[in-house]
């Protein structure tokens, strides 16, 4: 038998609910697996006719037009207070946010420690990636010490403008429903993530109050390195300030 | 040894990040250096194909959902 001749099966393809469009986001930027992941938990969850998305404002701007399921745009930084009142009034509803650092961690902090503080049940998809990406690489309140970037070209100074903002410290008091952290690069990271992803929307369908997965992110345009650089820049160094690991919820504790 | 499977990169969707290149385990995939897509990246294609083992971590890393992943299914004995 030659090898045209042996049936096939298909046992990884691109999931139905991503748009056929190609995205804007550049060479080596994970916002794409954030977006396949989320992709493949709603399909495998049955909850695509279900799920409202709340896009943000940074990179991930256009979301709406890579997923085939309803979504809102929300202000910078107000989608969480937008899937507040989205989740309210529809309690049956999947709600989650999509959110850069710049977006949640800078200008909506307001917004996001509101919503964890009253234990709003809406799902939160954090992808940090230490900078600002869109606007051309500012520094955010996850920059790393001695990080450049175009508002810190010398290194980030942290005795001036803070240590990189860590969730699970900041909001160690609140009741939350899950809270982890997951990493875009390398299959095993990115199959721990896909599982954090799952269970943060199981807990949601089960009201367990907010849910929130931050993922590692590499920017490889601002942050000057090639993907394969900005893989290891993301392993070597990112996960040192964000440790990564299931903090509220999960099955370690 | 056989190929156990085999991969499609999609070029509409690649953008020649070399992610899938470095996290294959058996070295099966490369830039096409002779090529470009219409949107001017070398794609990415398969360079030892009879090392194909299926896995699926080419379509795992990859950022633009650009690859499909397809395994033999042979019967017991068939080369
Ligand atoms: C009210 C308001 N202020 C400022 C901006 C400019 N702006 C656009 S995106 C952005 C930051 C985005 O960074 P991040 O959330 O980290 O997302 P990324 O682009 O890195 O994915 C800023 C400040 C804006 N659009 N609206
Ligand atoms: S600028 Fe950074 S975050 Fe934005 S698409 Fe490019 S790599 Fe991704
Ligand atoms: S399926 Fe596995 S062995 Fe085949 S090209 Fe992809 S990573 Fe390599
Ligand atoms: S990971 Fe995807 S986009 Fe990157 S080179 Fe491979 S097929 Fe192309």
């Amino acid at each position: 038998m030659t090898l045209a001749e042996v049936p096939t099966r298909i046992v990884y393809s691109r999931p139905e609910v991503l748009d056929k469009r190609v995205t804007h986001y550049c060479p080596g930027c994970t916002h794409g697996v954030a977006h396949r992941l989320v992709a493949e938990v709603l399909e495998e969850m049955g909850e695509v006719e279900n799920a409202i998305g709340v896009a943000s404002v940074g990179c991930s701007v256009f979301i709406y037009n890579y997923f085939n399921i309803d979504f809102v745009e929300a202000a910078h930084g107000r989608a969480p207070a937008m899937a507040t009142g989205i989740k309210r009034l529809l309690p049956d509803r999947t709600v989650f946010t999509y959110q850069g650092d710049g977006d949640l961690a800078s200008i909506g902090m307001g917004e996001i420690v509101g919503a964890a503080s009253r234990g709003e049940k809406i799902t939160v998809i954090f992808l940090n990636n230490a900078n600002y990406g869109m606007t051309g690489g500012q520094m955010a309140p996850t920059t790393l010490p001695g990080q450049k970037t175009t508002s810190s070209p010398y290194g980030k100074d942290a005795a001036r403008f803070g240590k990189p903002f860590r969730i699970e410290d900041a909001y160690s008091g609140f009741d939350m429903g899950y809270l982890a952290r997951g990493a875009l690069v390398g299959a095993a990271n990115i199959n721990r993530a896909k599982k954090m992803i799952r269970k943060a929307f199981e807990k949601h369908m089960d009201n367990q109050g907010l849910c929130y997965v931050e993922l590692l992110s590499p920017c490889p345009t601002n942050w000057n390195l090639a993907p394969l650089k900005a893989k290891d820049f993301l392993l070597e160094e990112m996960t040192k300030h964000f440790p990564l690991g299931e903090f509220k919820g999960g099955d370690a504790k | 040894m056989p190929a156990k499977g085999y991969i499609e990169v999609n070029e509409l969707y690649c953008k020649a990040c070399e992610l899938c290149v470095t996290d294959c385990p058996y070295g099966v995939l490369a830039l096409d250096m002779e090529r470009l897509t219409s949107k001017g990246y070398h794609p990415a294609h398969m360079v030892q194909p009879e090392a194909c083992t299926g896995c699926g971590i080419c379509a795992v890393v990859c950022p633009d959902a650009a690859i499909t992943v397809y395994r033999y299914e042979r019967q017991k004995g068939e080369a």
